[in-house]
């Protein structure tokens, strides 16, 4: 295992469903989690549709993978923002989106909900913080 | 490996790895069929892990990867199973990959 621990941000941009942007998003962030590195994810723009409850896209013959969000935590990612302008625009709160509970197993730390809204400042100052940003 | 298993006369669709095509199909004989292919005996400790990943799967629509199944199986089942060399001792293709196989999810997400 590298010794180099980069910040990743994986930036989601997209509707869930209609492309296979953020479901291929997911799956990156996933297996990419098994390499100990410093991760987080950020919901913007369509992206925040990604987080909402009570999706139900059985009548376009898709997988419902919104509950799969709910494992970020087991995979060890901590950190997950969205975008509170792009959440307003679209006329969501906190409250619209599913809540992510982590657990670290070894130190015993746990937090009910991981899902944190931040202001736009905040989000360009997560950006500039990360080595690499993925855009989905 | 063959592109159907043959379980209680029914002909069920496999992939090439092995991992069933429709995860509806499954039935338990499926993982008692799979076993024996791999020379494995089940106990009610192989079904602890097998049911428990089917569980995972209906709550999260995914198979965990196997670092994420020994964390969760500790969390659930008690610290003693929770790490590998104990569900490596059940499972020795791979506690992940073997076992999704037996409980009919695809192969896991992350598994590298």
């Amino acid at each position: 295992m590298s010794e180099i621990v980069k910040k990743f941000m994986y930036l989601n941009r997209k509707a869930p469903y209609g492309t296979i942007y953020a479901w291929e998003a997911l799956e990156v962030v996933l297996i990419g989690a098994a390499f100990d590195q410093d991760v987080c994810v950020m919901f913007m723009d369509d992206g925040v549709y990604q987080l909402t409850k009570g999706q139900d896209p059985k009548g376009i013959g898709m997988k419902n993978f919104s509950p799969t969000f709910r494992t970020l935590g087991d995979y060890e990612v901590k950190r997950i923002f969205v975008d509170r302008a792009s959440l307003e625009a679209r006329g969501l709160t906190q409250d619209d989106l599913v809540e992510i509970a982590f657990e670290d197993f070894e130190t015993e730390e746990e937090i009910d909900n991981i899902v944190e809204v931040v202001d736009s400042e905040r989000v360009s100052e997560l950006m500039n913080d990360s080595d690499v940003v993925f855009s989905f | 490996m063959a592109d159907t298993i043959d379980v209680e006369g029914k002909q069920l669709a496999v992939d090439e790895e092995g991992y069933l095509a429709d995860l509806n199909d499954w039935v338990p004989e499926v993982a008692t069929v799979m076993s024996k292919q791999d020379n494995l005996e089940l106990t009610p400790e192989h079904w602890d892990i097998i049911n428990f990943l089917r569980e995972y799967y209906e709550e999260y629509q995914i198979a965990p990867a196997v670092r994420v199944l020994t964390k969760a199986v500790g969390k659930k089942l008690g610290k003693e199973k929770g790490n590998s060399k104990y569900l490596y001792s059940l499972f020795p293709y791979g506690p992940a990959k073997q076992a999704c196989r037996f409980a009919g999810l695809p192969k896991p997400t992350g598994c590298v």
